[in-house]
């Protein structure tokens, strides 16, 4: 991985010159719609980054290799909008546009649906689960109503509840979700980001809406949440970031507003040591910013059409999947590593058994072969 | 007789030696020369008290009665020498006449002496040469006539014996014992330091009738000796007769008798070094200035540092040099002196009191000739800067120079070498120059200089071109410091930097304690100003971030190349394109119309087809209204889309548009351009396949063209089944043969273009002054000829360019010129050799003398360059006739 850091910026007079990719991944052969980094943890060989496209078709890259080493067929020809490996056992959810959310065993080299659920609603919502290494975990999905957000608990697949606002609220549909816990009680919390570029944060338990604040005046297109310093960001259609944070009573208040250059976010990822966070840009650019300060730090502009998704690797690799059908891996601002800070949770490679299991020495093996 | 001498009779004082001496040849010392100058001390052998002609000797003694004695002694000694063969007779007879070379036991008296050397020397010189043979010389034992004999020689008075010598050499016929001998004895004589005397003897004769005769040969036998040498002995020469050793020689012997001038002026002796300064000149003349003057200028370098009688030696020396060995001496002095200080102390005022030095230093070095480096300029320009009485000439010399610079005719012939080399010399003057002096001479400095730019930007050589911007604005911020500066733009290069270099490393030497705080203190700000501007921005933005979190260590990178998108506005299809290029008032749109219509056009080829004629007018038409960044290329890149894909219409709509009237001639040379470059992808080799692959997706077409190698792979498998091959080895491919594609269409490309050259419109006279775009269209021409190679077009292509060529070849413009000779390169190249034999063999014919011609006599090493080439090609047509020719 030596090979990957970009050169580190240093205090120069002049800026230094935008950074180019790493490397970047062909091969997807059709746009790339969701990404999610898998492994990569302290002790794990090298992390392995799942891709999801357009044609349906989800692609198990090595970062080592730099080529595909696997790909699974499991949503008919339909885009595959969300993918989540589940922190124990070698599983992955992936969601796509063929009303099915798939759950595949990719232990010991195998790639074969293990379950599925059906979806009842044709959104472009993403779900999100909350899984802290038990047995059972939650899931949240677009419910069969506009509006609502169902959730689940998985593995078993019942109905824990529906969250429907409102009558009179009228938020629209949910366009992306978080599932989330606080460290002070054991309450899961959903953060929802709705068509009316509102985001409210429910008690799932109590199934009623906290807070909740509008952020934008197109709908939320992604938005990520630092869950320890209780603020998030969202990004909307329109030209500016929201930044919004958290209290203590569990009100959500708008922070500030950021200006963009151009109008269009499609996908928003705080770095897992939370110093940067990146966007997917309708411009075709990744921005790269400054969390705490929100101050802009990086332009990359490298894809030539829409970028649907950006993923960060606990090791701070970033990737951007762009409607030009390829994927592009940036190494920005090197990841100090001295462990004071905690990761974010949402990338669950951390949590990943540390001794190498036949499973990825399996792909490795073969990414020999395929090279 | 002497102290009645007018020149040496004034007694003076030392300091005199500053208002120089009055007449040209003429060195007075202090005191009147009463005396012989005999018995100095560095005047080796015993001749040296000897002086041939001394100021007192008597003219009115003939009838004196040591005169008959002195007559009868040699007479008869002559007689002995020419009949004896008793060698101890000889031997006595020789010592007898030994007494009146002086140094003997008993010399004669000093007027005997002098007689002897006057009148009979010579002849007893040459007897003693008659006489000598291997017989002669044995009538004693041991060579004891020897020793006698060569004394003659070596002893008596320098100037007579090297005569006779020389003389005799050149006398005798083929090799010989005789010949060799006195050979032999010259390289002694040359050894001995006896040039010196013969060359000094020339010093004394101040009050003598001059022998302008004997002078004239002995500077003729002294400066040609080598020649001489070199022509009578053929290839038993002696090396100390090589002009390589024999003139570095002379230049000390030269030092030698001007160390004895000097110091004979020191005691107050006067000496005339007109002698020295004509075979100094003569030698120069004669193309050995590196040889005498490595020697001499070294030397007198040294000696007249801090000494002015030497100083003024020196002077006298180069002022007495004849005017037509001037130039020669002068371009060596200049040459061999290591800057203009030793220039200054060498030639002094010399530029003032001689027309032919002046002639030669501010016309012939700087006008007339551009072969002398810039170190060779700086001194000569900076001689005539050292002194305040010189300095007009370097203004009136930069004055001329500029004229010359400027002038559209020196442009146009001068090749280019001697417009560097003007163009250093200017620079070279503005930096000796100090402001006053060019504000007195602004107004018509800055004249030639704004005419001179005027014309060197119509150049249609870069090198020109470029010439002209770094001298004017160097140029225009020297003359007129206070007016706003020119400014060019032009990349930087070696030449730049080197021209640039001669103005800044002169600083100008009027006001230097003024000069350099003014720019010290700006130059020292400037890189202060601009790291504080550079380091401290981000150093606030980092303290801000430190006021949180103090180990925030992220600097943004650049990101000014974060500009809104404008892909939204692209158009989809070429006719949108169209549309919005000719009638959007939406400028983002219209931009982004013009990024994609290139790409547009590769990708639907059938579309384009349908509104190839339309869309190349409107690019052509197509004017910068925003300032897109590239828009030329974007433009001619669209156009050369266009062509390549739709090419007979849209060329032929193109050439009809060249000669239209309401273009400018940057679109007429965009026209030529795009031509040649769609020529160009038309023609390349490989590109069909691409292009196949790119634009049609027919899906027609995959079923014919995969059988074909279907069976061939057949046939090659059955092939290699039944071949046996010894060598191992991948079989190779070459690059994939396909037709070129420009051979359907070149016709269209080329006779359009070539057809109406001649017929000027009211805009645009291709003949007249808008000779840039023929000179364009000449290589334009030429390009597409060479393009065509292999396509049946060709020749009757060749045949045209080479009428074209013809009636143009005498134009002015050496760009024009270029385009010609390289029209006819092409025009050998691409025509089959066979054809050009049957099809051109006239315009073959006539073409030939004229490229020996421009490759001999030519201004432009370019336009040389490029015949020699054509020459060659020439040649080798005629080689490959040859064998074909019946015997």
């Amino acid at each position: 991985m030596e090979k990957m850091t970009a050169p580190p910026p240093n205090m120069a007079a002049s800026p230094l010159p935008p950074p180019d990719p790493c490397f970047v991944l062909r091969g997807a052969q059709s746009a790339v719609h969701a990404l999610h980094f898998f492994g990569g943890a302290q002790g794990q060989v090298h992390p392995l980054l799942l891709s999801g496209s357009l044609s349906g078709l989800v692609h198990i890259w090595s970062l080592q290799t730099r080529r595909a080493v696997a790909t699974l067929d499991g949503h008919g020809g339909q885009c595959v909008t969300w993918l989540q490996t589940l922190p124990q056992g070698r599983q992955l959810l992936s969601q796509g546009r063929d009303l099915k959310l798939c759950l595949w065993d990719l232990a010991e080299g195998r790639n074969t649906v293990v379950d599925s659920v059906p979806l009842e609603s044709m959104g472009f919502c993403r779900s999100s689960i909350l899984a802290g290494g038990q047995e059972r975990w939650m899931l949240a999905m677009p419910g069969r109503g506009n509006d609502e957000v169902q959730i689940l608990e998985m593995p078993s697949k019942t109905s824990v509840c529906t969250l429907k606002p409102e009558a009179d609220a009228k938020p629209g549909m949910p366009m992306c979700l978080e599932l989330w816990q606080a460290d002070s009680s054991p309450r899961p919390l959903l953060l929802a980001g709705y068509e009316d570029g509102s985001v409210a944060l429910w008690d799932v338990s109590e199934r009623k809406v906290c807070s909740r604040v509008a952020c934008h005046t197109e709908p939320v297109m992604g938005f990520d949440f630092d869950s320890q310093k209780a603020r998030g960001v969202s990004g909307s259609a329109e030209k500016a970031l929201a930044v919004w944070s958290l209290d203590e009573q569990q009100a959500l208040q708008m922070c500030r507003t950021h200006e963009l250059t151009n109008p269009g976010i499609a996908d928003v990822k705080i770095r897992p040591d939370r110093k940067i966070l990146a966007t997917a840009g309708w411009d075709h650019r990744v921005r790269v910013f400054h969390w705490r300060t929100m101050k802009p730090l990086a332009v990359l502009s490298f894809h030539s059409a829409t970028i649907h998704c950006v993923a960060f690797a606990t090791d701070g690799l970033l990737a951007a999947g762009s409607g030009d059908q390829r994927i592009s891996i940036w190494s920005l601002y090197p990841i100090s590593t001295d462990s004071s800070t905690p990761l974010l949770g949402h990338t669950e490679g951390g949590e990943l058994p540390e001794v190498p299991g036949p499973w990825s020495l399996h792909f490795l093996h073969k990414a020999g072969f395929l090279s | 007789m002497g102290s009645s001498c007018p020149e040496v009779s004034q007694p003076r004082p030392r300091t005199a030696c500053r208002t120089g001496p009055r007449r040209p040849c003429r060195i007075s010392g202090g005191i009147a020369a009463a005396g012989r100058p005999g018995a100095r001390g560095e005047t080796p052998g015993p001749s040296g008290g000897s002086v041939a002609v001394s100021p007192e000797s008597p003219m009115d003694s003939r009838m004196d009665p040591a005169v008959s004695a002195v007559r009868l002694t040699v007479r008869e000694a002559v007689h002995t020498l020419s009949s004896s063969e008793d060698g101890d007779r000889i031997l006595s007879t020789l010592g007898s006449l030994k007494r009146y070379l002086g140094g003997a036991e008993n010399p004669a008296l000093p007027g005997e002496q002098e007689e002897f050397a006057r009148m009979h020397f010579s002849a007893l010189l040459r007897c003693l040469v008659g006489r000598l043979s291997p017989a002669w010389l044995e009538l004693l034992p041991g060579g004891q006539l020897e020793a006698p004999w060569a004394s003659f020689f070596l002893e008596g008075p320098a100037d007579q014996a090297f005569l006779v010598l020389m003389e005799s050499i050149e006398g005798m016929a083929g090799p010989s014992f005789r010949l060799m001998k006195m050979v032999q004895l010259l390289a002694q004589f040359l050894g001995a330091g006896r040039v010196a005397a013969v060359m000094e003897s020339q010093c004394w004769q101040l009050a003598e009738p001059a022998f302008p005769l004997l002078q004239e040969t002995l500077l003729a036998k002294l400066v040609g000796l080598p020649d001489h040498l070199g022509n009578r002995l053929q290839r038993e020469n002696l090396a100390a007769f090589l002009p390589q050793n024999y003139f570095p020689l002379l230049g000390e012997e030269l030092l030698r008798v001007l160390q004895a001038v000097v110091d004979s002026l020191r005691d107050g002796w006067d000496c005339s070094i007109s002698f020295l300064s004509q075979v100094l000149g003569k030698a120069c003349v004669h193309g050995r200035q590196k040889e005498i003057l490595g020697v001499l200028v070294p030397q007198l370098m040294a000696l007249t540092q801090g000494n002015c009688l030497w100083q003024r030696v020196c002077w006298r020396l180069v002022e007495c040099v004849p005017d037509r060995a001037m130039e020669a001496l002068l371009t060596g002095l200049v040459e061999a002196a290591s800057g203009p200080e030793v220039l200054s102390r060498l030639l002094g005022n010399l530029v003032m009191k001689s027309k032919k030095a002046r002639f030669v230093m501010t016309r012939k070095i700087l006008f007339l000739q551009y072969r002398y480096s810039t170190p060779m300029l700086q001194s000569l320009l900076g001689y005539l800067a050292m002194d305040s009485q010189r300095r007009p000439l370097l203004v009136q010399a930069l004055k001329e120079l500029l004229e010359t610079w400027g002038s559209s005719s020196a442009i146009r012939h001068a090749p280019l070498p001697q417009q560097r080399y003007v163009s250093k010399a200017v620079l070279i003057c503005l930096a000796n120059l100090r402001e006053a002096e060019l504000r007195d001479s602004r107004d018509e400095l800055l004249a030639s200089l704004m005419a001179g730019v005027k014309s060197r930007l119509d150049s249609s050589l870069p090198a020109v071109r470029r010439l002209g911007m770094i001298v004017a604005e160097v140029a225009s911020a020297r003359i007129h410091p206070e007016g706003p500066p020119l400014r060019f733009q032009y990349e930087d290069d070696e030449l730049s930097r080197e021209l640039l270099a001669l103005v800044a490393a002169q600083p100008v030497a009027d006001s230097p304690s003024e000069a350099s705080p003014a720019v010290a203190p700006v130059a020292a700000e400037a890189p202060d100003r601009g790291s504080t501007e550079g380091g401290g921005v981000p150093a606030q933005a980092e303290g801000a971030g430190s006021d949180l979190d103090s180990d925030d260590d992220l600097v943004p990178y650049d990101m000014s190349g974060d500009q809104e998108l404008k892909s939204s506005k692209a158009p989809a299809y070429l006719r949108d394109c169209v549309e919005a290029l000719t009638s959007s008032e939406d400028w983002e749109r219209w931009e982004a119309a013009l990024q994609a219509v290139e790409g547009l056009i590769v990708r639907s080829p059938a579309a384009t087809r349908e509104v190839s004629v339309e869309l190349a007018k409107v690019l052509l038409h197509l004017e910068e209204k925003t300032s897109v960044v590239g828009f030329e290329v974007l433009r001619q890149r669209a156009l050369v889309a266009v062509v390549v894909t739709d090419p007979a219409p849209v060329a032929e709509y193109l050439t009809s548009q060249f000669y239209a009237i309401n273009f400018s001639l940057r679109q007429r040379m965009d026209i030529l351009d795009v031509l040649t470059l769609a020529a160009q992808e038309l023609s390349r080799p490989g590109r069909l396949p691409k292009a196949a692959q790119v634009g049609s997706p027919s899906p027609a077409s995959p079923s014919s063209s995969t059988e074909a190698p279907a069976w061939r792979v057949v046939v090659e498998e059955r092939i290699r089944n039944k071949t046996r091959r010894f060598s191992q080895g991948s079989a190779r491919r070459g690059p994939d043969a396909g037709p070129n594609e420009f051979s359907l269409v070149a016709g269209w490309f080329f006779f359009p273009l070539i057809q109406h050259f001649d017929r000027p419109l009211v805009t645009f006279d291709l003949l007249g002054e808008d000779q840039l775009v023929l000179g364009r269209l000449a290589h334009t021409l030429g390009a597409m000829m060479y393009l065509a190679v292999n396509t049946t077009v060709a020749v009757p292509m060749g045949k045209a360019l080479l009428e074209f060529v013809w009636t143009l070849r005498f134009h002015g413009d050496a760009y024009v010129r270029q385009g010609l000779l390289s029209a006819v390169s092409a025009v050998l190249l691409s025509v089959p050799t066979a054809r050009l034999l049957t099809d051109l063999p006239d315009e073959l014919l006539e073409a030939g003398p004229w490229l020996a011609d421009v490759a001999e006599q030519d201004s432009d090493e370019d336009c040389r360059v490029l015949a020699v080439k054509a020459l060659l090609l020439l040649e080798k047509l005629k080689d490959t006739l040859l064998p074909l020719t019946p015997p």
